[in-house]
């Protein structure tokens, strides 16, 4: 980083949002081949309302207009949409550059050739285990092997510096050093982040996030052997435990400030582990008042005005650390159904924990489109007053 | 001796008195603030914090060296060594590559 003259610090200056996001995600649809028990967008069925090829095409026109530099494309299975490639080459084409993650379905030697030739596609392949057993129980029967075959196809072809993205979870923090040698076998970058309880994550965050002993492993991982580590900045919860700047990077929630997600049907969340009513700023192809569009929604929705100004660090107030971990992840706190002016669920000082024992009531997710159910069952609910006339209560 | 000296400070290859532009893959992207760079090549992202060290990259390929686009920003000699330092940061991380004027 660059520094010249005595300027309000960077962080601040991103707390207070840019004109444009730096990089967004990007969820190109629902639909997937996995049913990863911790997906974060409860993927699994397309949602018929998905955004078109030309409706795509027109986001990215907007993006290359504000100078979104680039865009983290996932879902879903990204790939499995008839017209991915199409759009990837749209977007570079238009000085949009594209990250995608994927769990390596479509990454055949012919396709890997392909990626190898551009500059400007960068490939992210999903694997939360460095063996099959660890791996399969999160990500389904011969996910490991499709992850592995794709990183070979990779780097047979010559593409150079595939990552490889890992959701650390209690059953993997013991593979960080296999998985950096995994990284280093097929030429790639180890990306570690955060086990978030968003989507179908709620139902398995408590059994799979990290116990406190092993954030302070992962910690002290980090600062030992994190150096070309790429972990998206998402542990900044965790810098608590050290001296500060010991992690790389921001270290701040971007969520609306800097970062956003566009959903597959054109919803703007704050973030992508925030796919809630709650943290829902607009839509795109509709106008709620503010105009539509992606920069009317980025620029004007009340959600992110309302990110934009300055924090209430509530019950975090008088702990030492505030200035570091600024409260932890609004989204973990969120789901796990913590308020959101106190400690995170896995605060390093250890206020999380007895947060965590008391009675919380955890929101559902607005929506799901897991393959092998509906949008879940429908609660009845009772009246608790019966009515004052009878025709009160409309039989339809 | 010569090769010691290099090789330890690597700040010190920036040359100020060669004409330097920026990379054909770098995006500079105007801020309240001042600028982001953003290597597409790369993917490394930088910042420009303020908006005269903007003025001198974004002017480095219309003069013949470093030093001559500062003075073009108003920054007179003595006071060009903080953004000689910053263009030697921009230009270790390839944002800026030695040029034709």
């Amino acid at each position: 980083m660059t520094s010249v003259a005595p300027v309000p610090r960077l962080v601040e200056q991103f707390e207070h949002g840019l004109d444009a996001p730096i990089c967004l995600t990007w969820e190109l649809t629902y639909a997937c081949n996995l049913a990863c028990v911790h997906c974060l967008s409860s993927s699994g069925k397309r949602d018929p309302r998905e955004l078109t090829t030309q409706q795509c095409k027109d986001i990215i026109d907007e993006l290359e207009r504000m100078q979104v530099f680039y865009v983290n494309i996932g879902g879903g299975e990204p790939t499995v949409r008839p017209d991915f490639w199409e759009l990837v080459d749209y977007a570079t084409a238009h000085h949009v550059g594209v990250k995608f993650s994927t769990n390596g379905v479509r990454i055949t030697p012919q396709v890997a050739k392909r990626l190898a030739a551009s500059d400007y596609v960068d490939v992210q392949i999903s694997l939360d285990g460095a063996t099959a057993e660890v791996n399969d129980a999160v990500r389904g029967p011969g996910s490991f092997a499709m992850a592995i075959r794709a990183l070979e196809n990779l780097a047979d072809a010559g593409f150079k510096d595939a990552k490889i993205s890992v959701v650390v979870t209690r059953h993997n923090v013991d593979q960080l050093d296999e998985f950096a040698a995994l990284a280093a076998h097929y030429g790639a970058t180890l990306r570690i982040t955060r086990l978030r309880p968003s989507g179908r994550g709620a139902d398995v965050w408590d059994e799979l996030h990290p116990t406190a002993e092993q954030q302070v492993q992962l910690y002290d991982w980090l600062v030992a052997k994190g150096d070309r580590v790429l972990t998206g900045d998402s542990f900044f919860h965790l810098s608590g435990l050290g001296e500060p700047g010991a992690l790389a990077g921001l270290n701040l929630c971007g969520a609306g400030r800097v970062v956003c997600l566009i959903d597959p049907v054109g919803d703007v969340y704050a973030c992508p582990f925030a796919i809630h009513d709650r943290f829902l700023a607009g839509n795109i192809l509709s106008d709620s008042g503010f105009g539509a569009g992606f920069a009317n929604v980025w620029k004007n929705a009340p959600l992110f005005r309302e990110l934009r100004e300055p924090q209430s660090a509530g019950a975090c107030n008088s702990c030492g650390h505030y200035d570091s971990c600024r409260g932890g992840c609004m989204a973990a706190k969120f789901f796990t159904g913590l308020p959101l002016d106190g400690p995170d669920p896995e605060c390093v000082v250890g206020y999380g924990a007895p947060a965590l024992e008391q009675e919380r009531v955890k929101p559902r997710p607005s929506g799901d489109h897991s393959r092998g159910t509906k949008q879940g069952p429908i609660p009845l609910t009772l009246i608790t007053k019966p009515p004052a006339r009878l025709c009160n209560e409309s039989p339809v | 001796m010569r090769g010691l000296l290099t090789v330890s400070s690597p700040i010190a290859a920036f040359d100020p008195d060669l004409s330097w532009r920026l990379h054909h893959q770098v995006a500079v992207r105007p801020e309240p603030f001042g600028a982001l760079l953003y290597h597409f090549g790369t993917r490394k992202l930088s910042f420009l914090k303020n908006r005269t060290i903007v003025e001198v990259v974004n002017s480095l390929c219309d003069h013949p060296d470093a030093r001559a686009a500062c003075r073009a920003a108003g920054i007179d000699d003595a006071q060009q060594a903080p953004y000689l330092h910053a263009l030697g940061v921009l230009a270790q991380s390839k944002m800026l590559v030695v040029g034709e004027a």
